[in-house]
């Protein structure tokens, strides 16, 4: 494109003052607001806050079960995916909108129909309550809500590539006698790779951050089954803002992170999106 | 498609299985839970739930919150997928990261951001005070936490299709003279329609289901600063399952009206743009 009629379109003015505006308003002030009462906040204040005991299980409880149900999730999203894409079967559509359950069902809502699934009670957990498995207010069960909430990420971060993905090298592959496992490892997964750690990496910044589906199910037990999004909780309601913040802060850190990360892959992702025909 | 030997139907069914198995278990069985546990003593009951002051109430104030968030939001989208798409300039990628950000923020710091900025300790709470506007702990509160983290939701599926189609359309219309708004109404908004329906139905869906982040900022009064989901909450936890279910219901309801609306709206937009090729 040429430099020089880049501004032939009108409403660059107006359209850049409406979104920064916005914008800002939303969410930098907001967000500035934080950084400014965190640097009012000694570092040793900080530290100590952040390396309390229960703080520290409470980022290890958040970041474990996180890490295993975004695992479960970028397994289970690529098999929905293939399935999804690849064959046809009666209810198809019906399956493939139910993917988006999570995105549409309040997470509280979700929270509490899961745990009342899960707990002794329940369908499901009278089921594994006979093998002396506990669901609802454990570990797994926390992990359940976050497979739950994440899954959607993966399966629509991988469904287009998947679509896009140029049937001629697999064609190519069996006529060369290659056997199914091979293909799939050595043809489609590379190309489906970046998608699929796209989709764990939203997945997993979503789990980390969840609340209200985990909330009920968790159990809330100090050091086994809380996780950080509810200690920032129970600090704010006990009007202690300097720990809620300092807290919150590192959260911050980790879903940029991740974010970061996504983006770069994204970059790659876009590139093999854009080749494909 | 090429014939399948035997065992690739093997693996044909055996994925599918596996697709439909977790579907029904982590995302189908909870929603029948939900209506399950409603009608659990009988249609009486849950008539008397949903039909309760204080659930009518939370009702009003969800509609409220999220007609809100769907209109800010709306303007904002539309604005920021047209700076970004049809012009060039400096810092550009750091702009749609931004816009981006709040999805990866988690509910509970949202909340606590907004709890900072207009908060008790917030050096601009004193101007509120004078002038005599409650924002935490009151419904402006909940309504900027809604429109905060349904923040991107349309503005992000209008970019990749407007990025798709190029601006070369606007280009020769601003060339032979028209005016912007006839550009967009003309030009660029046929093009759009359906993801910016689409983006609207996202939008509300997580506008009305929204936990974390309203929690926060809720004082939890009842009949004046609860949500539909902070009620059910609060019913849950005072063991009142049946009412929880049952407000949980209503919830349900519009997140399968939801799904639907989702699953038509990208169906016609695809034999749309199937057409138009």
């Amino acid at each position: 494109m040429k430099k020089a009629n880049k501004r032939v379109i009108p409403g660059f003015g107006l359209s850049m003052g409406v979104t920064v505006s916005v914008l800002s308003i939303v969410v930098l002030i907001p967000l500035a607001s934080l950084a400014v009462f965190t640097a009012n906040m000694s570092i040793s204040e900080i530290i100590g806050t952040i390396t309390r005991a229960r703080v520290l299980a409470s980022f290890k409880v958040s970041f474990v079960t996180a890490l295993i149900a975004s695992l479960i999730n970028a397994v289970m999203g690529v098999v929905l995916a293939w399935v999804l894409v690849r064959y046809d079967f009666p209810f198809k559509r019906l399956l493939d909108g139910m993917i988006e359950l999570p995105f549409a069902l309040p997470t509280a809502v979700a929270g509490i129909s899961l745990t009342s699934l899960t707990a002794d009670t329940g369908l499901i957990g009278g089921f594994f309550a006979r093998f002396g498995v506990k669901i609802a207010y454990t570990r797994i069960g926390i992990t359940v809500a976050m497979v739950f909430i994440g899954i959607p990420f993966v399966v629509r971060a991988v469904q287009p590539v998947l679509e896009k993905l140029d049937g001629s090298y697999e064609e190519a592959a069996v006529t060369l006698g290659a056997d199914r496992g091979r293909i799939f490892r050595e043809i489609i997964f590379p190309e489906i790779c970046p998608a699929v750690f796209t989709g764990f990496g939203l997945a997993l910044g979503r789990c980390i951050g969840e609340y209200g589906s985990v909330v009920f199910i968790a159990g809330n037990q100090p050091f086994e089954t809380e996780i950080t999004p509810l200690i920032i909780m129970s600090e704010l309601q006990e009007y202690d803002y300097a720990s809620a913040s300092a807290i919150a802060l590192v959260m911050l850190a980790a879903s940029f992170l991740i974010l970061f990360s996504v983006n770069l892959i994204q970059v790659k992702n876009a590139k093999i999106l854009k080749g494909g025909n | 498609m090429h014939k399948e030997s035997k065992g690739s139907k093997a693996v044909k069914v055996l994925l599918i299985g596996v697709s439909v198995l977790f579907v029904f278990l982590m995302l189908v069985l909870p929603l029948i839970t939900v209506i399950a546990e409603a009608f659990k003593q009988g249609f009486k009951v849950y008539a008397e739930a949903v039909a309760d002051k204080y659930t009518i109430k939370a009702m009003l104030l969800t509609v409220e919150a999220t007609v809100f968030a769907v209109a800010v939001n709306t303007v904002f989208g539309l604005f920021a997928a047209w700076l970004i798409t049809k012009f060039r300039f400096k810092g550009k990628k750091l702009l749609s990261t931004l816009i981006d950000l709040p999805v990866t923020v988690s509910p509970i710091i949202a909340g606590l951001i907004f709890v900072l900025t207009f908060g008790r300790q917030s050096p601009i709470y004193p101007y509120l005070e004078a002038a005599d506007i409650k924002i935490v702990f009151a419904v402006p509160g909940i309504i900027l936490a809604t429109i905060f983290v349904t923040f991107p939701f349309i503005s992000r599926e209008l970019i990749p299709v407007l990025e798709a189609q190029g601006t070369d359309e606007e280009e020769a219309a601003a060339l032979m003279g028209a005016k912007g708004f006839t550009i967009f109404t003309k030009i660029t908004f046929p093009h759009i329609k359906w993801a910016f329906l689409y983006g609207i139905v996202l939008c509300a869906a997580r506008a009305m289901g929204e936990f974390g982040a309203v929690s926060v900022l809720s004082g939890h009064l009842r009949g004046k600063t609860n949500t539909l989901p902070l009620h059910v909450e609060i019913l849950f936890n005072e063991f009142k399952y049946v009412p929880a279910f049952a407000v949980s219901s209503i919830l349900v309801m519009m997140a399968v009206i939801i799904l639907i609306a989702r699953s038509v709206v990208e169906y016609i937009g695809k034999r749309e743009s199937e057409n138009v090729r």
